[in-house]
């Protein structure tokens, strides 16, 4: 977005609140609402993406090495991927700061 | 080419009206008593006399959806509903405006449930006052089928992009057969040309439409809706000036009969505004100096016009057909009250409620009402309303 929200007037708005830019949500980093970030243990890491799949967020990737991470500009910490693990190599840490 | 004035039944003459403005997208669910609008137009289009796409849709949720989705494209859009189906529909229909996307509703006015009834008044469409569109009331076959193309011709103007509601009362004109007098499809080309729509959902041009705002945003997304809807009341002047040039046929937002030197008016809205000139033309025979103010634009609601109608007068009785339950009174009353409150001279306003659920409201009652209504304002007794005709 060219300018914060904050400075938006209500003339400034496209008819019908359309976002020109659409993917514009993109730029809102939701990940400052995590209070728990998923730590995987790549060792115990199978590849099988179970944690991708059930992310509800898509906020998961795959490396090049093809295990997978959660993206965290945007991973809330919700703990879904820790849970539906099978191998249960997702740990759900406390977020410091 | 000389006008065709046929005898038809008001429903399909709305119908009609859809088909000469060459509508793209329609979908609806039948609803009493709504069904013979639409029941005509998918026979319309089943027939191959309307090249529309029908989309017979499960539900009015449905409906309301799918219309914001072909709008959304640049389609010329209509659908119709009444009563539980517009309750089934709020949803979507707060959202239609928001998004600013113009769709024509023929809103066949019925009473809510409650006991269940299917006859008409105006509980409906007061459920949805405040959802943003821009409604008009008609009082009659010639106007309902004259403001389908007003609505397409003001509702896809590119200063104004709302939504329409031509609000009919149900049975009362949606049932019955009236001489209507129809237009070419050369003048309504004329008068509504083919819909370009700036910006549309185009894949070659990518945008999002009906996204999250933020607290930071909310409030003027809000602004600009009130704006819109509050402007578009230059378009829909513009809107029946072309019709009267073209027509003949000349419409007002808030129109008049015998009212000029009444000490009092009547003021109505829909269908029941003719009963209302007949009761005043016995009483002005016995001696009272009564009129009538009628309202055909609800929203955006034309203050200035209604000023300039009830300015001076002694007294206004409104009649409402719908109750704002805990309130102090229907919902007529409560914006004639707020307009005219501090107005220089403004004058004492008795509301009463009748015609609820299609309880007659003949010219005798017409007559009890406005001289009861001159009673009470004479005697300062104006607070909340009376319920006509209530058996207690």
């Amino acid at each position: 977005m060219a300018k914060p929200m904050e400075e938006i007037r209500w003339q400034d708005l496209e008819i019908g609140a359309v976002v020109s830019e659409p993917g514009c949500s993109r730029e809102y980093k939701t990940g400052s609402w995590r209070s728990m970030r998923p730590v995987v243990d790549k060792d115990q890491c199978i590849r099988c993406g179970v944690c991708w799949l059930y992310c509800p967020d898509a906020a998961i990737d795959r490396s090049e090495e093809g295990h997978f991470q959660a993206d965290l500009d945007y991973c809330k910490g919700c703990g879904i991927c820790a849970r539906e693990c099978p191998v249960g190599c997702i740990t759900m840490v406390i977020e410091e700061g | 080419m000389a006008k065709e004035r046929r005898g038809i039944e008001i429903s399909l003459a709305i119908a009609e009206a859809v088909g000469q403005a060459d509508c793209d997208v329609i979908a609806a669910y039948p609803i009493t008593p709504q069904t013979h609008i639409v029941e005509h137009l998918s026979e319309m289009v089943a027939d191959g006399h309307l090249d529309a796409e029908f989309v017979p849709v499960e539900s009015e949720h449905s409906a309301m959806s799918v219309c914001c989705g072909a709008a959304a494209v640049g389609a010329r859009t209509f659908t119709s509903t009444s009563s539980q189906g517009l309750a089934l529909m709020a949803e979507i229909f707060f959202i239609a405006s928001a998004m600013r996307l113009p769709v024509v509703m023929a809103l066949a006015n019925r009473s809510l449930s409650a006991p269940l009834s299917i006859w008409n008044d105006h509980t409906d469409t007061m459920m949805v006052r405040d959802g943003g569109w821009i409604h008009v009331f008609v009082e009659n076959g010639q106007e309902a089928y004259d403001h389908v193309f007003w609505a397409f011709r003001v509702a896809e103007d590119p200063a104004v992009r709302l939504p329409v509601a031509i609000n009919i009362d149900g049975f009362i004109l949606t049932h019955v057969i009236e001489p209507i007098e129809f237009e070419d499809n050369e003048l309504i080309k004329r008068y509504i040309p083919e819909y370009r729509m700036e910006k549309p959902l185009h894949p070659d041009n990518p945008v999002s439409m009906g996204c999250f705002a933020m607290p930071e945003m909310y409030t003027e997304a809000q602004m600009a809706r009130e704006k819109a809807l509050v402007g578009s009341y230059a378009t829909c002047i513009k809107g029946w000036e072309e019709w009267a040039a073209l027509t003949g046929r000349r419409y007002h937002p808030i129109e008049t009969y015998r009212a000029e030197d009444a000490e009092y008016c009547i003021v109505t809205m829909g269908s029941l505004g003719e009963t209302a000139m007949a009761a005043v033309d016995e009483l002005r025979e016995e001696g009272e100096k009564v009129g009538v103010i009628k309202i055909r634009l609800w929203r955006p609601f034309p203050f200035e016009d209604f000023y300039r109608a009830a300015d001076g007068k002694d007294a206004l009785v409104v009649l409402d057909r719908a109750i704002s339950f805990g309130g102090p009174g229907g919902p007529v009353a409560l914006e004639v009250r707020s307009a005219m409150y501090r107005r220089p001279h403004a004058p004492v306003v008795v509301n009463y409620v009748a015609g609820l659920a299609s309880r007659d409201v003949r010219v005798e009652d017409f007559k009890a009402i406005i001289l009861g209504g001159k009673a009470k304002a004479a005697a300062g007794d104006t607070a909340g309303f009376t319920l006509y005709g209530v058996r207690e």
